[in-house]
């Protein structure tokens, strides 16, 4: 039935700077039928979509799309041979009309002139296949995502494309637009039009594809039919875990030293933060590590940043000692003692042409500073104490970070909230992209400071951290608090069953609280 | 062995000297050849008079390009530094000749002709600094606003009359000299000292740094982002209002339509060539003042060979490009 194929990728490698991002990917899309794609961060999903659409170069693999070997240079290539993609951020001109946008680059002429009459027309007939009726000439801007959405399908399909890339396009959808969404799925399948689809809420998929394509480092793990695989199954998969091998426990080599518990330090309760939070509560003791799990795209690292202040929530409360209402900003949180390693290092964590010794005390720095001046003596020896401390290898302190390895660099971002003497620190993903030794340096350092009375709310996308590193696990899932489990209840399949499926009674002790 | 045990910790602390092979070392090479080539080509290159006509008329360019660095080192720009010149520069004569206050002639109104169209450039400084920080407007968008609408303010203080006058406190800041040096040269070592020392040695410079190499990691990190910039729009703002006051002082007269004409784009210029990427998180002044010099002589240097305006200007941008580029590759390396 080589017929039906309508697309398939094979042996697709692609490195950038000596770091593979995709080693053997491959997907096949039939004709009119809906695939998912699926995976964590930096699963290779989003390298391997910019090869099959032309916006990055493979290295290795073939691509054949209807049968014909291709080889796209340009995003112009793929959407001239027929395959259309439909972005999270929706690529249209939003200040031109409805109309304009569907036809934009050919749009129907009439002497020379663009004949706006049947332009008009062709766009009013190209809705209503999919049941929306708006005033085509009114400027995109005006309609909501959903909208838009519908107005991107309609020049896909104006298009004559053949193939469909939706990326997370539910991301910003409520419930009926969904619906509405699906609807139009289905209807380009009937047409014969092979969708991939691109999303994190695993419910979804089970509604609209056929079959499903699981990626983990780079690589396709699993390619098989919606129906036949599980919910748990597919997490599983994507965190690289088969069921039968799931640790049913955790491991014994945390000690449980909590016969009484210590003063909570944070409370959360109900917080809601637009667009992917939505309630979530949590609390952290002295001394206590509290484990954050979830899918990506479940609101872990948006619930972290509202409770340090960087974003502000629309309802719930967060209480952190004197503070009963939530921080404004984040320096109000840092001066109440919180301390916040971001999950992307590069973007958010380093100042890349300063010196290790000023990213270090970056948060520090007023508090070493008479009349204005930097006291550099009191600097130097504070960095030079916490390099010695944390085991930070470089040549000086005077060197730019950025020539430190990833796990060096952690570290300094670490120390930088460890010489503010934090009562809570919150690490959001603090060993990805780090190798295995400094990887185990940060877990123990991390361990030795609980142990000291702090505070550590851990957001983790590795089950061996959740499991091995936490007293406590707190798991979301499309940002709601699905389960809280104790060190000895978060095994990796109590862990992963809450991922999937939320609330079971088998896994909650307290889930809510 | 004395001058090595100097030298050491000065290294440990950061500070890199162009003669050590530092980023500052193209820089210095290409000063030192148009030094060299007008001490052998130039006539009379090596007077007195010489030196004083290249440093009277680097120090406005100088003293607008420090500020113009700190704000290239926040990822910004600032365009408008020429118009708030004029502005300052019409101001004044303004307020010593006691037409703005109807005061009469003595050294309050001369004291208050310095300070006050020095405070008015750097108010309109800080209203720079405050479209940017609090309306997230680009820079470039932003100081294009007084760019425009600051040399028609100065126009219309003036009537866009010329005000030639004869006043002894901005005679001696245009014409002066103390210890056989021209008093503006002082204030621009003074101005260079002073940026120096704040990049250097303390909380702000360092901050500054920090916003322009990676803005959300200095917000994550609680570091005041606005108020850090709209004080170096407003720093930037005094310091052209300082240099509009010297070239009225230089020419004992005011004109509205030419103080400060086209100074954004020789301080961004001298910025360039002096090492400070304009993509942000670095700076480097005693870079931007070899760059101002360089610019300077070689003004100087085709003129006084009698190339013609127009082919100067197109020696000059290729100068600057060579100078950028030789960093680009140094950087690269």
């Amino acid at each position: 039935m080589t017929d039906d194929i309508l697309l398939s990728m094979s042996g697709i490698g692609k490195s950038f700077a000596g770091v593979a991002a995709l080693k053997e990917a491959s997907l096949t899309v039939g004709r009119g039928e809906v695939l998912a794609l699926i995976g964590q961060n930096g699963a290779g999903k989003s390298t391997l979509i910019k090869v099959l659409t032309g916006a990055v170069a493979r290295e290795s693999g073939a691509v054949r799309f209807e049968g014909v070997p291709v080889d796209f240079r340009t995003p112009q290539d793929a959407q001239a041979a027929g395959i259309a993609t439909i972005y999270q951020e929706i690529n249209l001109v939003p200040l031109r009309s409805v109309a304009e946008n569907i036809f934009l680059g050919r749009e129907p002429r009439r002497w020379g002139l663009i004949d706006w009459r049947r332009m008009h027309e062709q766009a009013n007939a190209v809705l209503a296949q999919f049941a929306v009726s708006i005033d085509v000439r009114q400027p995109l801007h005006h309609f909501n995502t959903a909208t838009q959405q519908m107005v991107a399908i309609a020049r896909a399909i104006g298009q004559q494309a053949r193939l469909v890339v939706m990326d997370e396009p539910t991301s910003s959808l409520d419930d009926r637009e969904v619906a509405v969404l699906f609807d139009v799925i289905r209807q380009l399948k009937a047409r014969g039009i092979g969708v991939i689809f691109v999303s994190h809420r695993l419910d979804e998929l089970y509604v609209v594809c056929d079959r499903v394509t699981i990626m983990r480092d780079g690589m396709t793990v699993a390619d098989q039919p919606m129906a036949s695989i599980s919910k748990l199954e597919l997490v599983a998969a994507m965190l690289g875990r088969s069921l039968e091998e799931v640790k049913q426990f955790g491991a014994t080599a945390f000690e449980e030293d909590f016969a009484v518990r210590p003063a909570k330090v944070l409370e959360v309760e109900g917080l809601k933060v637009a667009p992917r939070v939505a309630k979530v509560d949590l609390d952290v003791h002295e001394g206590e590590i509290v484990g954050l799990a979830g899918l990506l795209g479940s609101g872990r690292t948006e619930t972290a940043r509202a409770i340090f202040g960087a974003d502000r929530p629309q309802a719930g409360t967060i209480r952190f000692g004197h503070e009963t209402t939530g921080f404004r900003t984040s320096r109000e949180a840092i001066g109440a003692g919180i301390g916040f390693c971001s999950e992307d290092r590069k973007t958010e964590g380093i100042v890349p042409d300063m010196s290790v010794r000023d990213n270090l005390t970056l948060a520090l720095l007023p508090q070493l500073t008479r009349h204005g001046v930097i006291d550099q003596a009191r600097q130097r020896e504070i960095v030079d104490r916490l390099i010695k401390r944390l085991g930070i290898r470089l040549s000086s302190a005077d060197q730019k970070i950025r020539e430190l390895s990833g796990g060096n660099q952690q570290k300094v971002l670490l120390a930088r909230w460890l010489c503010m003497k934090p009562k809570l620190l919150i690490l959001d993903e603090p060993t990805r992209g780090i190798d295995v030794a400094a990887k185990a340096e940060i877990q123990s350092l991390i361990r030795e400071l609980a142990r000291d009375g702090l505070a550590v709310l851990m957001i983790s996308s590795e089950l061996e951290e959740l499991t091995e590193g936490c007293h406590r696990v707190s798991v979301l899932r499309d940002g709601r608090s699905v389960a809280t489990l104790d060190h000895a209840e978060a095994t990796e399949h109590a862990i992963m069953t809450a991922m999937a499926h939320g609330p079971d009674e088998a896994s909650i002790s307290h889930a809510g609280a | 062995m004395q001058e090595l045990e100097v030298a050491a910790p000065r290294r440990r602390r950061g500070l890199t000297w162009p003669w050590r092979g530092g980023p500052l070392a193209g820089a210095l090479l290409a000063l030192g050849i148009l030094v060299l080539f007008n001490l052998i080509a130039t006539p009379h290159f090596t007077s007195l008079q010489t030196l004083y006509v290249n440093l009277t008329q680097v120090t406005t360019i100088v003293i607008v390009a420090v500020g113009m660095t700190m704000v290239i080192a926040t990822g910004g720009i600032d365009l408008s530094v020429g118009s708030l010149m004029a502005i300052a520069g019409a101001l004044a004569p303004l307020i010593f000749a006691g037409r703005l206050f109807g005061m009469g002639p003595g050294l309050l109104a001369d004291g208050l002709a310095f300070v006050l169209p020095v405070l008015a450039a750097m108010a309109f400084g800080t209203f720079n600094g405050w479209l940017v920080a609090r309306f997230r407007i680009q820079p470039i968008v932003a100081t294009l606003v007084l760019f425009i609408a600051g040399r028609g303010i100065a126009q219309v203080m003036t009537n866009g009359n010329l005000q030639a006058f004869h006043n002894a406190s901005f005679y001696a800041l245009g014409l002066g000299r103390v210890l056989g040096v021209p008093v503006q040269v002082w204030l621009m070592m003074a101005v260079v000292g002073a940026a120096t020392w704040v990049m250097g040695r303390t909380l702000y410079g360092r901050q500054l740094l920090a916003v322009g190499g990676n803005e959300a990691a200095a917000q994550l990190s609680g570091l005041p982002v606005a108020r850090i910039k709209i004080i170096v729009y407003a720093v930037s703002g005094l310091l052209s209002g300082i240099a509009g006051l010297i070239v009225i002082a230089i020419n004992s007269s005011s004109d509205a339509n030419l103080v400060g004409l086209g100074m954004e784009l020789d301080a961004i210029a001298a910025v360039a060539v002096g090492g400070t990427a304009l993509t942000g998180g670095r700076a480097s002044i005693i870079g931007t003042l070899l760059g101002a010099l360089i610019i300077q002589l070689l003004r100087y240097t085709l003129l006084s060979h009698g190339v013609p305006d127009a082919a100067a200007l197109v020696v000059k941008a290729t100068v600057i490009l060579a100078a950028v580029y030789l960093q680009q590759v140094r950087r690269a390396s």
